[in-house]
This record gives C-alpha cells, structure tokens and sequence, in this order.
C-alpha cells in the first residue's frame, strides 16, 4: 500500500475544499433555512405533526440525507472526472499507485465533504427545531456509511462519464428522483397505499427510513432491512469498483 | 550491465486498430542519454506512454531497473519521471502545491528542501504562490518539468522539452540534464530538432511508422557525418576504377563518367593531393569537382524516406 499517496491524494483535495470553505459552509446554511422557511413554516403549519413528531423536526433527516447524497455525487464524480478532462490523469496512470489507492484518495474526501456539509446542515437545522437525536451512534454510522457508498458511486460515474452531459445524467435522472420520491419530506405511510407498494422499489426509502429511525426511534420500514439496504448498495459500489480495478475498464487503453 | 529500461518486442495497437508500435526493442544504458528522433506520428510518444503505464503494451514486455512495467509496476515506475509532451496542470492550484503532490503522490515522504533547490533551479522560486493559470506558457512547461523532478527519478523521459520554449529555458534545461546526468540520472528524450540530439544524447535512435530504424552512438553518427565525398566528373567515362587508384577509396557514380572519394575530414590527411597525382599518372581528365557532407539530417531524412517507399 503506498499510504503516502493516498494521503496525497486526500489532501489535495480536502485543499481545495478549505480554499472556498465559505462557500462550502455558508450555501447549506442558507439552503437549509430556506427549507424551513417553505417547508417547516408554510407546510407545517399545515401538518403540524407526523406521527408525533414537529413537521420541522420529521423533514430534518431527510433534509440531511437529500444534500449529503448529492454532494457525495457531485464531489467524487468532479473528483475524478477533473482530471480526465484536462487531462492531469496523466500523473495517477504513471505514478506507482492501484486504483484502489486512488479510490481511496477521491472518495474518502469526497465523503469527508459530504459529511462535513451534513454536520452544518444538522447544526442549522437545530437553530430552528427541537432536535433530541434518539440513536446518536447508528445516526453516525448511517451518515457515514451514505457519504461513502454515494461517493463510491459518484467516483464510478466520474470513471464512467465521456463528457460534462454525461456527468450530469445520472444524478439528474435518476437519483434526484429517487432521493425525492424516497420520502424526504413526508412519511411513506402518508402515500396512497399503491403508491406504498411503489416506493418500497426505492432503495434511498431505506436509507432516509433508517436514518430518521436515528433521530426518532420510529421508521417506515423495519431497521434492519435500512442496515441490509445500505450494506447492500455499498457492497454493489464496491464490487463495480473491484471490477473496474479488475478489468481496467475506462482508464488505461 | 544490464539495461535499465529494457523494451522487448513491444506492439501497441489502438483501440481502434491502429498498430502504433510495430515491435519495437531497445536497450537503454543506465546513466546514458538516449534522443529519439521521428517525425510526426511516428510513435514517439507512444513508446514512452507504454514504458510509463499511461497506455498498456498489446504485446512484448518493457522492464525498468529489473521491474515489469506490467506486473510489477509500483517497482517499475517508483524509478521513472516523465514530462510529457502536453502541459497539462490544474489551473487553480499554486505551483508550490502541485509539485509537493506529485512528490506524495509516488510515495516519497515530503521533502520542502529538495521542491524548493528544484524550484530554484528552474527559475520557479518566486512564482511558488502562484496559481498555475497566471504563469505563462514556458513558465506552466517549468512546472511540468519540476513535477517530474520532485519524487527524484533514476528515469526520465522528456517528450519533447524544447517545442516552443525560450532560448534561456532551453539552457536551463539543458543545464539540468547536464546535472542530472552527473547524478547518474537516465535521461530519454523526443526532440524534433537534430542539433539538439547532436548537442546532448549519447545515443540517437530514429522511430518512424512504429519501427526503430536505428539506434546508434552519437560519436559513430558523428564519424558517418564527418566524412565528406569528393565528386569528381571526368572528361571521358571509365568501365572501372584503374588499378592504378585501388589504394584511394573510390567508387564509380553516373555510369562511369564520374567518381566519389570518401575521406574524413578530421583526419591528419585526407589523401586528396595524392589522389590527384596519381590520376593524372592514370591519364584520367577532370572535368568538375564538388564536396558534400553527410549530416544527422541527412540521415534522418534518408532513413525516414527509405522505410516510407518500401511501405
Ligand atoms: N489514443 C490513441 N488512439 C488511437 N491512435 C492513437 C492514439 N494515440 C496516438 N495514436 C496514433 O498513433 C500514432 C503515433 O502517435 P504518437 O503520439 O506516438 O506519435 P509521435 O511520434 O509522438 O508524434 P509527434 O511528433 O507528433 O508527437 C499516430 O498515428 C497517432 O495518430
Ligand atoms: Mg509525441
């Protein structure tokens, strides 16, 4: 194992986030706020409640979740697209490093961002709810284990992406929806009981589900099918991962 | 000895299909410096891309200090630098930082000391806050070099160093090879320009079409480009060199109305006087004379020329 590299790695990129640590910190606050502006005030005025819990409160999870998951994307995908496309990959193909070194450069800061950004959000959203947080070491654990296995799957479309459209796509297409559509804002029981059924096909349902379990002690789907989810996705980023590794799929010709 | 990079029956072909390298093998000497020569396309790049691990081989093996490229690449390119023939660097990021990464990045524990000599050297040290997109061009070239430079190669491959830099970068470049020589360092190097190859290798080699034509000791080429040839037209054509003018190094041009004396310059006499006396004692007539000399050029071009008519 060559450490030093993947520290290098690890920092360079860590670098580059502290250089607009501002901006990094300043826009999930803001974002956050709005979210309760629209959200917690103009609909929980509403609903008030969800199964016991201040609707503020019950969005905050998914709140968490839904900014976590796309920046884990974002930021591994950039990661390792960046330097394909200026073409500095030049220097990882002739260093002497595996990928796995690289994976693990890229997507432990990528989650390292992710998490960071899911702490401000946690911490703004305390400003304006109660937030007693019921399972605060299997919180962590889900946190964590979403920032990494989302960067996993960031760093694969980043290997994968031919140009900046393609980087886009599959967030756009399909995680934003299913990360929506995953009960973010609302609970799944709330669903029209079809649509129930539907939405058990979600995986991000499980993760959000699991999570909210966390911070209140009540899920919409049992815990350890949320656990079996999560170990599940991640073990399916780690595999493509290890086939990449394997094959060379994508970075040497 | 053996070679330190040693390239053995090497083919790459593209994706595409396209043979690139058509077996290619090459020893190359620890310590020396080896200039490839070769015109656009000719698989310069491509060779060192295959040595380096930035493109796979299709076929053959390359070895560096003993280390395949393949198999055991952490070995292999632990010993190998590389400049390659485009700048390619991160815009926002400060010089100092991206040549402190590249140290990292091939496991070198951090040496500020060293990144700040090489810095230094290359005219780099007040530009080390920088970020990369306020240097100029020359200057973003300097930076490559420095990348490469900072986890301390035994191998460095430079593709093309001079194309489009300054006379001053040029010979500081050149200094540095110069010092790393010294140190011992290998150092291969694609340049489109033969003086260069003149003024610095050890060895030239010449690549075209994915073929290495030659590889030869510059001082050998040197030898071959300090022989002149002596033309020299006669009044009335001869069926052979007279026996009297076998001890001069002759041949028949132009279906006997001509001959060419081969002769070195450099060396203490170069027979002509002699020549001429003894082909007037032959009753021979010389209706013109004319000199020409053999150049690096000259070779390259020939070679070049040949391989392309027989393809
Ligand atoms: N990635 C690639 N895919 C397909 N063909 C390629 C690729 N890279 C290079 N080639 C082709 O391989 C041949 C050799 O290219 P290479 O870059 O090695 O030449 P070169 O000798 O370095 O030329 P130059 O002096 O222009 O730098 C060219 O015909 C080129 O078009
Ligand atoms: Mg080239």
């Amino acid at each position: 194992m060559n450490w030093q590299a993947v520290k290098s790695i690890y920092c360079f990129e860590m670098a580059r986030f502290f250089r607009t640590l501002m901006q990094s910190f300043i826009s999930p606050v803001i974002s956050t706020s709005l979210y309760f502006v629209v959200f917690g005030a103009a609909i929980g005025s509403r609903i008030e409640q969800v199964e016991g819990v201040s609707y503020g409160a019950f969005i905050v999870p998914g709140l968490i979740m839904l900014s976590v998951i796309t920046q884990s994307i974002s930021n591994a995908s950039f990661g390792i697209y960046f330097p394909k496309f200026i073409g500095t990959i030049y220097e990882l193909l002739s260093a002497p490093i595996n990928f796995l070194e690289i994976v693990m450069g890229y997507v432990g800061a990528a989650a390292t961002k992710a998490l960071f950004i899911g702490l401000v959000i946690l911490g703004t959203a305390a400003l304006f709810v109660d937030l007693s947080i019921q399972h605060p070491v299997a919180m962590l654990v889900f946190l964590v284990l979403t920032c990494l296995s989302f960067s996993l799957l960031g760093f694969i479309i980043g290997i994968w992406a031919g140009n900046f459209e393609q980087l886009q796509l599959v967030p756009l297409l399909v995680v934003t929806p299913l990360v929506f559509l995953g009960g973010s804002f609302y609970s799944i029981s709330m669903l029209p009981e079809a649509w129930q059924t539907v939405a058990l096909f979600n995986p991000v349902v499980y993760l959000i589900s699991g999570f909210r379990w966390a911070f209140f002690g009540m899920a919409d789907v049992p815990i350890g099918l949320s656990l079996m989810a999560i170990a599940l996705f991640t073990g399916l980023c780690l595999g493509a991962i290890w086939w990449i590794f394997r094959t060379g799929w994508k970075i040497r010709t | 000895m053996t070679a330190i990079v040693q390239i053995a029956n090497v083919e790459k072909v593209y994706d595409g299909g396209f043979a690139a390298l058509k077996g290619v093998t090459l020893d190359i000497e620890e310590g020396e410096i080896l200039a490839l020569l070769g015109p656009n396309g000719a698989g310069k790049t491509t060779l060192i891309s295959t040595i380096c691990g930035i493109t796979l081989p299709s076929t053959g093996s390359i070895r560096v200090g003993g280390h395949d490229v393949v198999h055991d690449f952490r070995g292999a390119r632990a010993l190998v630098g590389l400049v390659p023939q485009e700048v390619t660097l991160e815009p926002f990021e400060t010089v100092w930082s991206t040549v402190r990464f590249s140290r990292g990045l091939f496991g070198k524990a951090k040496d500020d000391a060293l990144i700040e000599k090489i810095l230094r050297q290359l005219s780099l040290w007040d530009k080390k806050d920088t970020a990369i997109r306020a240097l100029s061009g020359g200057m973003k070239r300097r930076v490559m070099i420095a990348k490469a430079l900072s986890h301390e190669p035994r191998v460095l491959f430079l593709d093309e160093p001079t194309a489009g830099v300054d006379v001053e970068l040029r010979r500081d470049m050149w200094e540095i090879v110069a010092g790393l020589k010294a140190d011992g360092v290998t150092i291969i190097l694609t340049t489109h320009y033969i003086e260069e190859a003149e003024a610095i290798a050890d060895r030239v080699g010449v690549i075209n079409n994915g073929q290495l034509l030659l590889v030869e000791e510059k001082a050998a080429l040197m030898t071959r480009m300090g022989q002149k040839h002596l033309r020299i037209d006669l009044q009335s054509r001869i069926g052979a060199v007279p026996d009297a003018l076998a001890g001069f190094d002759l041949e028949l041009a132009d279906e006997g109305a001509a001959l060419v004396y081969r002769y070195d310059t450099r060396a203490e006499r170069t027979g002509i006087a002699s020549l001429m006396t003894a082909m007037s004692a032959a009753g021979l007539v010389l209706r013109d004379l004319q000199t020409s000399q053999n150049s690096l050029e000259d070779i390259f071009v020939g070679l070049v020329h040949k391989t392309e008519d027989a393809a």
